[in-house]
């Protein structure tokens, strides 16, 4: 049986937390381990910050929506900002040597490697990002999609 | 669970005893404004204990990262005493477990320093 339930939440840190936070609990009730409830928390983490400080820039009038569902094999994670959209695929390389040092530019390196899928999608306005983690699967580098 | 941070001084070496999470926001601020302030004060060997750090986002990441250039730019060193597992796994998958001097042992740790 699915189960989903949404959040629309400011563009500030601690909407961020409450992603965060509500990811980690979604997670052990869907029964991943230890491990994957941080893993996936952590990826959680990453698009809000994404959402909060790239996509909305923090604005106050700007939402994020987050949408946790949870399907018979798989965590599925939406997270919506209302910013100018994103490219995935210009988004340079963090263990590049030119990069390694970098102060930045991890955050969608994590989501990927902690995520089984990870799919990206511009909605009008803004970037939606869905993150999936199947039930009893091993954490590997995810497969990418964009929309 | 806020971070804390509080120095203590071991044969020339500071060392930061550091709690709780290093994120975007107030853990990676405090971290910044503790190696500025111990650059500012001219002690420039600074050994980071994380052996009570919990949690280290993308940004917490970023300020180590910052923290280790400001201090080598500096003509410094600084050290990482002590990590958890997780923390470890973190700087393995960013490949920069091998870019930081990464101590087990404080004592060793100390004695490393120039």
């Amino acid at each position: 049986m699915t189960k989903r339930v949404s959040y629309t939440l400011d563009s500030t840190l601690d909407s961020v937390n409450h992603a965060e936070s509500k990811a980690h609990e979604v997670a052990a009730r869907a029964g991943f381990n230890e491990d994957d409830q941080y893993n996936i928390a952590m990826a959680v983490r990453e698009a809000a910050v994404n959402a909060v400080l790239h996509g909305n820039a923090r604005d106050p009038q700007k939402k994020f929506f987050v949408a946790y569902e949870t399907t018979e094999d798989a965590l599925v994670i939406t997270i919506t900002d209302q910013g100018g959209g994103l490219d995935p695929s210009a988004l340079p390389d963090p263990l590049a040597p030119e990069n390694l040092m970098k102060g930045s530019g991890r955050g969608i390196f994590l989501i990927r490697a902690f995520m089984d899928e990870v799919r990206f999608r511009n909605v009008d306005p803004g970037t939606e990002i869905t993150l999936i983690k199947h039930v009893g699967r091993k954490t590997a580098n995810a497969k990418e999609e964009t929309q | 669970m806020t971070m804390k941070a509080s120095n203590r001084q071991v044969n020339g070496v500071t060392v930061v005893d550091m709690s709780g999470r290093i994120t975007l926001g107030e853990g990676s601020v405090i971290l910044r404004e503790a190696v500025k302030d111990l650059l500012g004060k001219g002690q420039k060997k600074i050994l980071l204990n994380l052996s009570e750090i919990t949690y280290i986002d993308s940004s917490g990441i970023g300020e180590l990262v910052s923290a280790f250039t400001s201090v080598r730019n500096q003509g410094g060193e600084l050290k990482l005493l002590k990590l958890t597992k997780k923390v470890h796994d973190l700087l393995q998958i960013t490949k920069l477990y091998t870019v930081f001097d990464i101590k087990d042992d404080e004592a060793t740790a100390i004695q490393s320093f120039r």
